[in-house]
């Protein structure tokens, strides 16, 4: 048996396989709960299958207490719970690492490794013992691997006993039970096993200004703060739970408490055609709308993305990216959409775009997504993905400033109606490019036909070549001048930079690491985390300041390199890619790997 | 070709409404459609309707798709806003605005290709909701603006203009309405303004979904011999179930139509509406009975008009909803934003 060599505080990944729909994503989101009110730095990702019962589903969560929470691709402690997985599960380990099994059934010996040691706990045997209902032994195992590893990895006892107090306030019977439960499994481990193991947790303050969340349910919170008032929605998965969320919120702060009355309209769709149709409707009335989906939903949009862009009605589709192409990977995630939302829709159409890279910038950016929308009169894309939207993460507490208000853009108001002798709905363009727009019910003077046929700057139908393209060119010149408004890159110069690095979105943490990594090392780069589209003019002096850039995105086609092409007149030989798209999110070695190896292929060139 | 505005000319001695506007006032642009086309006819209806009911041009909103159907909201209540927006997408786009602003009155104009094939799902689904909102099917059997091919309403054996029968069963929005439970379901003819003029004024009193299905003979591609939707045709083939009488609220009823098989429907704005039924008995407030007689009369090739069925007691959209009777639009900020303070305490489960 190889010993575990390093004792490490507060610096482990664990791995827990189970089955889902057994009620184990309880008892994972519980000891991810319980490590963050220690005060570490804590991630949990969730590898779930697209499946309601039966399938193998995994749950990891890496501490690290200089704060690195991308995903960790060696696990010093695997939960195997679910036979079908073993062997796979098993060869995750990491050399000198522990197995955690439910040795209610003996392992097979060809699953043993010898440097992986054993930690055998009959936990089926000691639930049924003890339980009585059997859909309770199911759910009450979970608990009680739980408990053990409260005792292996020295987790907070009494921090977890006000979590189950929290958890089941009102229902003492089943806190009761799954206190029983969390006990089986810690005592048995005290009693059986060296605890806690060498890598274990030791409190720390890292989390006082931090909260927990995951990334859909920020970016609805969001579309409360700015005021949305009509969410028009397809359930579709990675999606769904931004609209739960947001459904949830109005209930709680949209209800009025005298009448009963609700300030907001949640309509759910007979289809992503549909669920756009009916947020365009209710932006050209006036109100702020949007919309949740994912990939497929995006194609279906399509075509009501170019009606809102041509007409220019403002429209907020919030896009949680799964894996693609077609059904893809309903449960795993990507950022292959990036293409499809910045030109989507046939015709010359192309869209402002966010990409948030945490749930924190999930409500930033659904807030701006708002304010863009109406400033520009047109639809904005916010691209997260499902890593960011389902996952719990530790980000810093949001705030907010009272005196926002939302910006309503250029909508004239009945008293300027009144004293216009007539109004055309596309002319008297802003230095943005924006003309003045008009709402139904306040002012006849205001009245026009919005339509998606060819216009002129009038409103007015036209097959007349030079009034159609007037129109065209004032809507592209608009879309260049969104780009001064998009959130700015955020871009961290070194002054020994051997390269640059562009990413966007949820790659942030695991480049970041990277980075920090590859300094050790001795390489230096210059980093740069695109946040919109039109591309700020920062992005391309960051891409001419750096004789060469790896650009890191997850898909295979490299999307957010084509979009730097085409947007930039950088030449594309600078442009490298480095690229993952398998469905899990990134991790650092996954970039350390792909930037050394091409640097080593250019070295071999220069050779 | 651009639109063609139409010169407002107003002899002193016009009419004016409640409002002190002119039927001229409800006119819109030129219609650029066909010379005899019922498209036309219908707008001329549907510019009356408005008038006499004195409906605020600036409260009308007039939603289309595409087609020669959904050209006509230009045609109409220059006053109002328009939305010309894409091809069956209507009836979504409808419910999201009605979702925003429930104080304006909705008036969807679509067609057969519109409604009953690309759109097909969006108006069921606006039925199902019961979206408050007049929705004009100008049906014609026939897809116009793409010269000639047959639409889902086309009857079986009619033929196209070229000759060629259509084998396929027709879709008949009637039906189709009843069945998915409509609660305001009419059909007419843009040959009879008698006829069309008091529904529509029906239908804008309506508290829900208003389908509306009226025949408009397509004159280019569709009003020949072998077809069951021309002039000829409908005119011969024509059964009326009911003749409606509309009394606004607060006005006494004065009866222009004999009290015999009389059904008296009070809408929810207190609009009551007086229908005659032709046949005795006809029950317009008892969806099977209605399914059944026109099930009967169809299959003897009979196109029963009239306001056909009506039911005042389902709940609409926003009542579903429980909206609250402020407009969403209309909702100030402060009532929306729960500030920061609440931020901060919210985000105590999330620790």
């Amino acid at each position: 048996m190889q010993p575990y060599l390093r004792s490490r505080i507060n610096d482990f990944a664990i791995k827990l396989a189970n089955v889902n729909g057994t009620g184990s994503a309880s008892a994972n989101g519980l000891l991810m709960q319980a490590v963050f009110r220690m005060g570490l730095p804590v991630s949990g990702k969730n590898l779930f299958p697209s499946n309601i019962q039966g399938l193998p589903t995994w749950y990891e969560i890496r501490v690290n207490k200089d704060g690195y929470t991308a995903r960790a691709l060696d696990y010093d402690l695997m939960v195997a719970m679910n036979a079908q997985t073993y062997a796979r599960d098993i060869r995750e380990v990491t050399s000198g690492g522990y197995l955690l099994y439910d040795s209610s059934w003996p392992l097979e010996p060809s699953l043993r490794r010898d440097d992986v040691h054993l930690l055998p706990i009959p936990l089926a045997q000691l639930c049924n013992e003890k339980f009585t209902d059997s859909r309770q032994r199911i759910l009450l195992k979970n608990i009680a691997y739980a408990g053990a590893l409260i005792a292996f990895l020295n987790i907070d006892m009494p921090i977890v006993e006000v979590l189950l107090d929290e958890r089941f306030s009102g229902k003492a019977a089943l806190r009761d039970l799954n206190h029983q439960a969390l006990h089986i499994g810690y005592e048995y481990a005290r009693e059986h096993f060296p605890c806690p193991l060498p890598f274990h947790l030791e409190p720390m303050n890292e989390n006082e200004d931090k909260i927990l969340i995951d990334g859909n349910t920020a970016a609805a919170l969001g579309c409360l703060y700015a005021g949305a008032t009509v969410a028009a929605w397809y359930p579709i998965t990675p999606a769904t739970s931004l609209m739960d969320a947001f459904r949830d919120l109005c209930s709680k702060y949209r209800r009025d408490p005298e009448t009963g009355s609700n300030n907001f309209v949640i309509l759910q769709a007979e289809d992503e055609l549909a669920a756009i149709g009916m947020v365009v409707g209710a932006s050209w009335n006036g109100a702020r709308a949007f919309t949740s989906t994912a990939g497929p939903g995006i194609s279906l949009m399509n075509e009501l993305l170019g009606l809102a862009y041509y007409s220019e009605i403002p429209a907020v589709v919030f896009d949680v990216q799964r894996v693609g192409p077609s059904t893809g990977m309903p449960t795993r995630t990507q950022q292959a959409d990036l293409m499809e939302c910045a030109y989507a829709s046939h015709g010359d159409t192309k869209h402002i775009v966010l990409f948030p890279a945490n749930p924190a910038e999930c409500f930033e950016f659904a807030v701006k997504s708002f304010d863009l929308a109406e400033r520009f009169q047109t639809p904005v894309i916010v691209l997260s993905d499902l890593d960011i939207g389902m996952n719990d993460w530790v980000v810093p507490r949001l705030t907010w400033d009272d005196s926002y208000r939302p910006d309503r853009g250029r909508v004239l108001s009945k008293q300027d109606l009144e004293r216009l002798p007539a109004f055309y709905r596309y002319t008297g363009e802003d230095p943005q490019h924006v003309a003045a727009r008009t709402l139904p019910g306040i002012h006849r003077t205001g009245a026009y036909v919005t339509r998606g046929s060819g216009h002129n700057k009038f409103g007015e139908y036209t097959e007349t070549p030079a009034e159609y393209q007037e129109v065209m060119d004032r809507l592209a010149r608009k879309h260049k001048a969104a780009a001064a408004f998009v959130p700015l890159p955020k871009v961290r110069s070194h002054p020994e930079a051997q390269f640059g690095v562009i990413t966007i979105g949820g790659c942030d943490p695991a480049v970041e690491e990277a980075l920090d990594l590859l300094e050790d090392r001795g390489v230096y780069a210059g980093y740069m985390r695109i946040c919109g589209f039109p591309f700020h003019k920062t992005v391309e002096e960051f891409l001419y300041s750096h004789d060469r850039c790896f650009i890191i995105e997850q898909n295979r086609d490299a999307q957010l390199r084509s979009l730097l092409t085409l947007e930039t007149c950088v030449p594309k030989t600078r442009l490298r890619s480095i690229l993952a798209y398998s469905g899990f999110p990134l991790s650092a070695r996954h970039v350390i790997d792909g930037i050394l190896a091409e640097l080593e292929s250019d070295s071999a060139i220069h050779r | 070709m651009p639109s063609i505005a139409k010169p407002v000319a107003t002899h002193p001695s016009q009419q004016r409404n409640k409002l002190g506007l002119t039927l001229r006032d409800y006119e819109g642009s030129m219609s650029t459609l066909c010379a005899g086309c019922g498209h036309d006819s219908i707008t001329a209806a549907i510019v009356r309707a408005l008038w006499e009911v004195s409906m605020a041009p600036e409260m009308l909103a007039k939603m289309s798709g595409i087609g020669c159907s959904s050209k006509t909201p230009a045609y109409f209540v220059r006053g109002a806003h328009g939305f010309n927006s894409a091809h069956g997408r209507m009836a979504a786009i409808s419910t999201g605005a009605a979702a925003a602003n429930r104080d304006l009155t909705y008036i969807g104009i679509s067609g057969d290709g519109d409604s009953l094939s690309i759109g097909i799902g969006h108006l069921c689904h606006a039925i199902r909701r019961n979206v408050r909102m007049v929705y004009v099917i100008e049906n014609n059997g026939v897809y116009g603006l793409t010269k000639g091919q047959f639409s889902a309403s086309a009857n079986v054996g009619s033929t196209s203009k070229r000759g060629e029968p259509n084998q396929m069963l027709p879709i008949d929005p009637v039906m189709l309405g009843l069945s998915i439970g409509a609660t305001f379901v009419a059909r007419s003819f843009s040959g009879d303004k008698e006829q069309l003029i008091p529904i529509l004024k029906a239908a804008l009193a309506h508290r829900g979904l208003a389908l509306i299905d009226v025949i408009s003979p397509c004159v280019t591609f569709n009003d020949h011999s072998g077809s069951t939707k021309s002039y000829q045709y409908t005119r011969k083939h024509i059964t009326k179930a009911t003749e409606t009488d509309f009394v606004p609220p607060a006005t006494e009823i004065l009866a222009s139509i004999s009290q015999q098989d009389v059904t008296a429907v009070t809408l929810h704005d207190g609009t009551v509406l007086r229908l005659k039924s032709v046949p005795p008995h006809y029950d317009p407030k008892d969806r099977a009975t209605v399914m059944a007689y026109l099930s009967e009369h169809e299959s003897r090739g009979e196109i029963v008009t009239g306001l056909l069925f009506l039911d005042e007691s389902v709940p609409d959209l926003h009542e579903l909803n429980k909206s609250a009777s402020t407009p969403m639009t209309q909702l100030p900020f402060e009532k929306l934003c729960p500030g920061a303070a609440e931020l901060a305490r919210f985000q105590e489960a999330f620790r």
